[in-house]
């Protein structure tokens, strides 16, 4: 019953647990009639899967799905939540996902690892990963962090904030972060991870001002790391050129859909969140798409880049593999799946 | 009726305002009073609910924790291996039915030497016991990274976790208490392990649940960071922190409130309830988990007596104050009746009705005083109307009288010019214009015998009846005696001696008095107290010397000398009363014996009538339409001498 606990203590706040793939999966095909019934025989049918569990992170498909955006596209997605122990890079390779949503760093290092992945869209532009510390901690730049006890995330979460620390020669007292801020709040670490569109939020949410708290940006020490972007195999670009060029179009689409009516996205997102029995509130998801907002470049409820910036993705690939995170890492047409095209 | 509205508007507008002022204000104060007390009291209620809910809640979660800490304890204090760990968790899950599962996990190497990792977690399934190994479960995350072992480690303290859903207990809110296990006592500080145990806080958010607090107030819990945990709004329970709520209400009001909660402070507020109704709330800590309990007490139920209390006063008071109104409204209505009948009655009599009856006289309050005053007013002006009418018609039967008088008056002088028109020797002409209707100057001319023509002019001092009276007796007595007598002289003695005989009112009359030989041109005269006449001869005019004499009446016995002159033909004798001289114009200045004098000297000597005119025009002009002060008298002779 441990496990159970420990599923239930991840779902209490901000993350959701371990997810079932089961349930949401057969709740999304239950419900789907609707869209089933509008359907032509011509739908082509589409998984993605994301980062997390469904929160406005993702507002952008579940608006685009809820909005008959994909069907009208000729898609019948099913979007599949990801989670602690689903490796939205694995669901694509072993081809139990169509598409997937990763971030930019963890892209390349699949594709260092010989993953075949095509960048199709780069829906966030830059990084939205912060070190919050109270202001009675007294940091107030990346280098007063030297010798603190700071919380970080595992896996593909630590890379910025490791990354900077061995660019600033700073030592850190790393502790791991779980999937609450609970211990930061405590007073257990100096400083902890933190998503400006989550856990950020959750702190105020916890009662914490934000004048109380000083916050460490880390886009603005130099190296951007963009996150949440687009992805498919090399092959599926090849076999279904139209389906993956109508997934970008119909994923952007929602996006903008979902900026242009905030209220009913957030509406779509809490019912998808309700569905899957996570926690949820209006104000956290709000907060959160606007932050989505904030961080994809979007200009206006029409506007939305939605591309990889080439500056971006060779800086990043550079910083990279001369901090030896990564051995290589393919040209930018490569990587875009337009190799061709550029030539 | 304008006035009769306004009056009756005003009383009732002034009295109703003001009475509906002072009922307000003692309504307010009343309400604003008893909520006052209300609250004091709700105060102490609310506190002794909120401690008493939040030591029943505190002490469930007490005893867990010593429990807990029992078990650590026992494993700081002696050597366990598996089998006697494994004892130790059964025995204390058996003994403590509130707990749900007991765990020990320890640190790499802590408890066996090879284990890099040991957790035993006992817990309850169907019943009975179960344990299983949380080191050897399959999952992302080792144990030592979940909050329940973290942050006690961490921290080196006894450390409830937040609540938590855990659908393996039929989606219960569960919650774990934490307690490190330190390695040679706590002082030594380094954490070996992390005992904890899981209860359901189903039990405790149930009796915070259903507290019942009036009808619609209620008690709620909230987590030591704002997570709503008991409360009314089901859908909120652990969804929504208070600061979401207050985020989504935009109220940092609410906010400021929550952290004062989470502080742990305790506090008596009157705010808007998340369920979005004024309510008081008491909130006070629940010591061991940093909760907040709160009880709320919605402001309409509790003022519900009061404002129905307010309710009833207010139709009450209002009810009253439109009766009081109707009562103003009759009591004006008599008030302003009476006096609007007086009003219209007096109008009537200001046009000169003064027969209309006065309205009746009810009451001696002040319009009945009014209206007795009016009514003696009108019998007064009614009997002074009465008096003055008589009085006119008196005046005017005496202003005809008067103008009958000078009728009278003037047919006595003699009228007719020329009067001796078979007399070519001399020519004479008189006139006398009196300033009031009858005057006291006269002229008058008369043959003594064939050839002497007496004439004079006359004065009688005062004017008016009195003087008109005097002039009659004076006029007779000196025509009968200027025929008698025949010497001016004697005349003026024998008249005043008759005219002093009986003179108790002491009037007199000055007069000059002239005899004129026809034949020779000689003219006597005497003078008593006149102005002297002029000469004018050859076109120069001067006074005759004439002695002044006294006035005639007051002083019997007097004497007038006779002087006399010699007229040659052509010269004239000029006659006159001071009302000449003391003719006046609108500056008040006297027209003067000079301008006299010059005026007769330049008159054309065509003839008497002519000079006695273009004196009177030089007169008129001088005195430019002034109001005449004095009889005006003028005779003139001009003797021609005898053909």
């Amino acid at each position: 019953m441990k496990t159970v606990k420990r599923k239930s203590c991840m779902k209490t706040r901000l993350f959701s647990g371990i997810s079932r793939i089961v349930m949401p999966f057969t709740l999304f095909f239950l419900v789907s009639p609707l869209f089933l019934l509008d359907a032509s025989p011509a739908l082509k049918k589409a998984r993605l899967v994301t980062l997390w569990q469904p929160q406005a992170q993702f507002a952008g498909y579940y608006a685009a799905l809820d909005r008959g955006i994909y069907a009208k596209h000729g898609i019948d997605l099913t979007i599949i939540p990801g989670g602690a122990v689903i490796s939205p890079a694995e669901m694509l390779r072993s081809g139990k996902a169509d598409f997937a949503v990763l971030w930019l760093a963890s892209a390349l290092r699949e594709r260092d690892a010989g993953v075949q992945l095509i960048n199709l869209s780069q829906v966030l532009q830059r990084s939205s990963m912060m070190l919050v510390s109270r202001k009675t901690a007294g940091i107030t730049g990346i280098e007063a962090l030297n010798g603190r006890k700071v919380s970080l995330w595992d896996g593909t979460l630590s890379l910025l904030p490791r990354f900077l620390f061995r660019k600033y020669g700073i030592t850190v007292n790393e502790v791991r972060q779980s999937y609450t801020v609970n211990l930061f709040l405590r007073g257990g670490v100096d400083a902890a991870s933190a998503m400006w569109y989550n856990e950020y939020h959750v702190m105020l949410e916890s009662g914490i001002d934000a004048d109380e708290l000083n916050v460490l940006f880390l886009n603005d020490y130099g190296v951007n790391f963009p996150e949440d972007g687009l992805y498919t195999l090399e092959k599926t670009v090849r076999n279904e050129p139209q389906l993956t060029a109508a997934f970008i179009d119909a994923s952007l689409e929602g996006w903008r859909y979902a900026f242009a009516h905030p209220e009913e996205s957030v509406d779509i997102i809490i019912r998808h969140m309700h569905k899957a029995h996570i926690p949820a509130n209006r104000a956290h998801q709000k907060w959160m798409l606007d932050r989505m907002r904030d961080l994809s470049g979007s200009k206006g409820s029409e506007h939305m880049p939605g591309v990889l910036s080439r500056t971006d993705y060779e800086t990043l690939g550079r910083e990279m593999k001369a901090a030896g995170l990564i051995r290589s890492y393919p040209s930018f047409g490569t990587f875009t799946g337009k190799s061709h095209e550029g030539q | 009726m304008k006035a009769n509205r306004s009056i009756v508007f005003r009383l009732i507008l002034v009295i109703s305002l003001w009475s509906g002022l002072i009922f307000i204000v003692v309504l307010g104060y009343n309400y604003h009073h008893s909520r006052e007390v209300l609250e004091k009291e709700l105060e102490k209620n609310a506190a002794n609910l909120a401690l008493s809910l939040a030591n029943k809640v505190d002490a469930e979660l007490v005893s867990v924790s010593k429990v807990t800490e029992g078990v650590a304890k026992a494993l700081e204090t002696a050597d366990y291996d598996e089998k006697s760990l494994r004892l130790l968790l059964r025995e204390t899950l058996e003994a403590n039915p509130g707990i749900y599962g007991s765990c020990a996990a320890f640190e790499p190497h802590e408890f066996r030497k090879e284990s890099v990792a040991y957790a035993l977690y006992f817990f309850r399934r169907n019943g009975t016991t179960d344990a299983i190994r949380l080191d050897r479960s399959s999952g992302s995350l080792p144990y030592f990274y979940w909050d329940w072992y973290q942050i006690p480690f961490e921290l080196g303290r006894k450390e409830w976790s937040e609540p938590y859903f855990d659908e393996g207990w039929g989606n219960q809110l569960m919650m774990t208490c934490s307690v490190p296990v330190f390695k040679g006592g706590k002082s030594a500080g380094q954490v070996r392990g992390i005992v904890t145990s899981d209860l359901s806080i189903e039990s405790l958010t149930r009796l915070v649940s259903s507290t019942r607090i009036l009808r619609t107030g209620y008690a709620a819990l909230i987590s030591r960071q704002g997570v709503i945990l008991a409360h009314p709004l089901k859908q909120s329970i652990m969804n929504e922190t208070f600061f979401s709520i207050a985020e989504e209400r935009r109220d940092p009001g609410l906010r400021k409130l929550g952290q004062k909660m989470i502080r742990g402070e305790s506090g008596f507020v009157f705010y808007k309830s998340l369920v979005g109704v004024k309510s008081w709330m008491y909130y006070t800590p629940i010591r061991s988990t940093g909760w907040t309990l709160a009880v709320i007490f919605p402001e309409a139920e509790l003022m519900e007596n009061i404002t129905n209390l307010t309710m009833v006063m207010t139709v009450i008071g209002f009810l009253g104050i439109a009766f009081l109104c109707i009562a103003v409204f009759f009591i004006s209505k008599s008030i302003t009746s009476p006096l609007i009948a007086l009003a219209g009655t007096s109008r009537k009599i200001a046009e000169g009705n003064f027969e209309l009856d006065l309205p009746p006289i009810r009451t001696m309050d002040e319009v009945g005083v009014l209206t007795a005053s009016f009514q003696s007013m009108v019998t007064s002006l009614k009997q002074y109307i009465r008096n003055l009418t008589e009085t006119t018609a008196a005046k005017e039967r005496i202003q005809s009288e008067l103008k009958l008088a000078k009728d009278i008056q003037a047919s006595l002088l003699p009228r007719i010019f020329p009067p001796f028109p078979e007399r070519p020797e001399f020519d004479i002409y008189a006139m006398m214009r009196p300033a009031k209707e009858v005057g006291g100057d006269f002229y008058d001319f008369f043959f003594t015998d064939r050839n002497s023509l007496c004439f004079l002019v006359a004065d009688v001092a005062d004017k008016g009846v009195p003087a008109a009276l005097y002039m009659m007796v004076a006029k007779t007595l000196l025509k009968s005696e200027g025929q008698r007598v025949g010497d001016p002289g004697k005349i003026l003695c024998n008249v005043n001696n008759i005219l002093a005989e009986d003179n108790e009112n002491c009037m007199f009359a000055t007069v000059f008095v002239a005899i004129l030989d026809t034949v020779t041109g000689e003219v006597r005269y005497a003078n008593a107290g006149h102005n002297p006449p002029l000469l004018v001869r050859s076109g120069s005019a001067a006074y005759v010397d004439a002695k002044h004499g006294l006035v005639l009446g007051p002083l019997k016995d007097s004497c007038f000398e006779t002087g006399s002159l010699m007229l040659m033909p052509g010269d004239t004798i000029f006659l006159y009363t001071d009302g000449v001289t003391e003719a006046m114009n609108r500056d008040g200045e006297f027209f003067g014996d000079a301008s006299v004098l010059e005026t007769v000297g330049k008159a054309s000597k065509t003839g008497a009538a002519s000079i006695i005119s273009s004196v009177g025009e030089e007169l008129g002009r001088f005195t430019d339409g002034a109001e005449q002060a004095d009889d005006i008298t003028m005779l003139a002779v001009i003797y021609r001498g005898m053909p």
